[in-house]
């Protein structure tokens, strides 16, 4: 007669190591591998802290994401300890790993003893649907996406590089998206600013943007500033915001929103367009070089390509925005290397992309400095400012 | 004969070119050959004194030149520069 269920577990368990949970609560945080083998929602009910999670049923498949080294220490946890003790037995067995054990009792041994369970936020079922690609991959996953619901980032301009940014960063679930720009739309825009439509030429591009968002994902939330940014506005704007997102069309405004960002540790994802050729990068205060130690003054205004009317090709900006919006992702969840200390030179007549590296200038006018000793009268200014800007029109 | 791309706002002063070989044996030596033929590029890349532009940026390969030796930099055939000013479309 074949053994009874209970029997192979019984057999099972005397085949595995077992570990209290006093011990697992001494050993937390030492690098040890924790893992809860139950389903997901007994998972997201509460859990161990550091726990990761491998439902028994994908243990095969997804135990190496969680435990690629087959010698490392790992314990395995469910409710009560036979699941566990079985997955164990998998583990050693059939996967070949060296120290695996079943934490007895299970996690309601550990709540009876009064010991810690973390009650992870979770998405509604319609989020859950809607980001479900992005749950997928590992480097977003549920943790990367609660980041994204919670970031705060604002867009400068929605425009050419703010169209794509926007649509893309809505879909993608950030929570609150600012958007500074004081024009309204106009029908020489819509060759590239895809967040616009024909029927809203005249509409502020404020209005119009919000209007594509919440047609994309109406959970985010939309903070107009139909405004231009200067000196007397910017820090009162930009306070609060996790990451910026620079496409602006004239150097004064980028001068004065690298020294306002690095006065507050903002960092800014930054991409400038013209004609054929793009320029990307990511200035994350003190961590990499700002602005001023790229470019330590502006060209003169006649070399400054953007004080006249200049062409550029429509789709450009969309290369552009889109790889800005990807840096800023890559930013909020922690995922990658963003593009820190490096410029993306994009050609697209050649389809080349060359990096340069770029480096903090030791005596950078801003950033080498205390941020606290910054003044307001100092931000935005470079030498040759007001020649520069009355040159400029 | 090393590579120099030229960056859209110089290319008015190059014939339109988006890159030219010159002669020379370090970055400064390059970026005078370049001046000697075009001109006009002259006043975008030195100033009065002869110095670099603080607007312009030049990298041999990956590199500011600013890191390595300057314009003294040593160039070689196989090496790429890279001429690159501040630009603000948006």
């Amino acid at each position: 007669m074949s053994p009874s269920g209970a029997e192979i577990i019984s057999f099972i368990k005397s085949q595995i190591s077992e570990v209290d949970p006093a011990e697992v609560h001494d050993l937390l945080g030492d690098g040890v591998v924790l893992v809860d083998v139950r389903e997901t929602l007994e998972f997201e009910a509460g859990h161990l802290p550091g726990a990761k999670h491998v439902p028994r049923g994908h243990l095969e498949s997804r135990i190496e994401g969680a435990a690629p080294d087959r010698s490392q220490r790992v314990i395995l946890y469910c409710a009560s300890g036979q699941r566990s003790a079985l997955a164990a037995h998998t583990m050693t067995d059939l996967l070949g790993y060296e120290r695996v054990e079943s934490m007895t009792g299970g996690i309601t041994l550990w709540k009876d003893r009064g010991y810690e369970v973390l009650v992870p936020r979770t998405l509604d079922a319609e989020q859950r649907e809607r980001y479900s690609r992005h749950l997928l991959i590992p480097e977003i996953g549920m943790e990367g996406q609660q980041k994204l619901l919670d970031a705060k980032v604002l867009l400068l301009g929605a425009g050419g590089l703010g169209s794509p940014t926007a649509l893309y960063l809505a879909a993608a679930g950030v929570g609150t998206l600012g958007i500074v720009d004081s024009d309204v739309v106009d029908l020489s825009n819509l060759q590239r600013q895809v967040i616009h439509t024909t029927d809203r030429i005249g509409v502020p591009k404020v209005d119009s943007a919000e209007t594509s968002i919440h047609g994309i994902n109406p959970n985010v939330e939309v903070v107009k500033y139909r405004t231009r940014l200067d000196a007397s506005n910017i820090m009162e704007i930009i306070e609060g915001y996790d990451v910026i997102v620079d496409g602006v069309d004239n150097f004064p405004t980028r001068y004065l929103l690298n020294d306002a960002t690095v006065r507050l540790g903002i960092p800014v994802v930054s991409a400038a367009i013209l004609g054929f050729d793009g320029q990307l990068s990511v200035f994350k205060p003190f961590d990499g070089p700002c602005y001023r130690c790229l470019f330590r003054e502006p060209p003169p205004a006649e070399l400054a390509p953007s004080c006249g009317a200049n062409g550029v090709l429509g789709v450009l900006p969309g290369t552009m925005g889109l790889l800005q919006a990807t840096e800023v992702i890559k930013l909020v969840t922690g995922a990658g290397d963003p593009l820190i200390g490096k410029l993306l030179l994009y050609d697209a007549l050649g389809t080349t992309f060359t990096t340069v590296r770029i480096h903090r200038d030791p005596d950078c006018p801003i950033c080498s400095r205390d941020p606290e000793s910054i003044a307001d009268e100092e931000m935005g200014v470079f030498p040759d400012y007001e020649a520069f800007c009355a040159a400029a029109g | 004969m090393a590579t120099i791309r030229i960056p859209p706002v110089l290319r008015p002063s190059v014939g339109g070119e988006k890159e030219l070989t010159a002669d020379g044996a370090t970055v400064g030596e390059l970026l005078q050959s370049l001046a000697e033929t075009h001109p006009a590029t002259r006043g975008q890349l030195f100033s009065a004194e002869g110095e670099l532009n603080r607007y312009v940026n030049v990298y041999l390969n990956d590199e500011d030149v600013r890191v390595l030796g300057g314009l003294d930099t040593p160039v070689g055939d196989a090496d790429t520069v890279v001429i690159l000013p501040a630009m603000a479309g948006g």
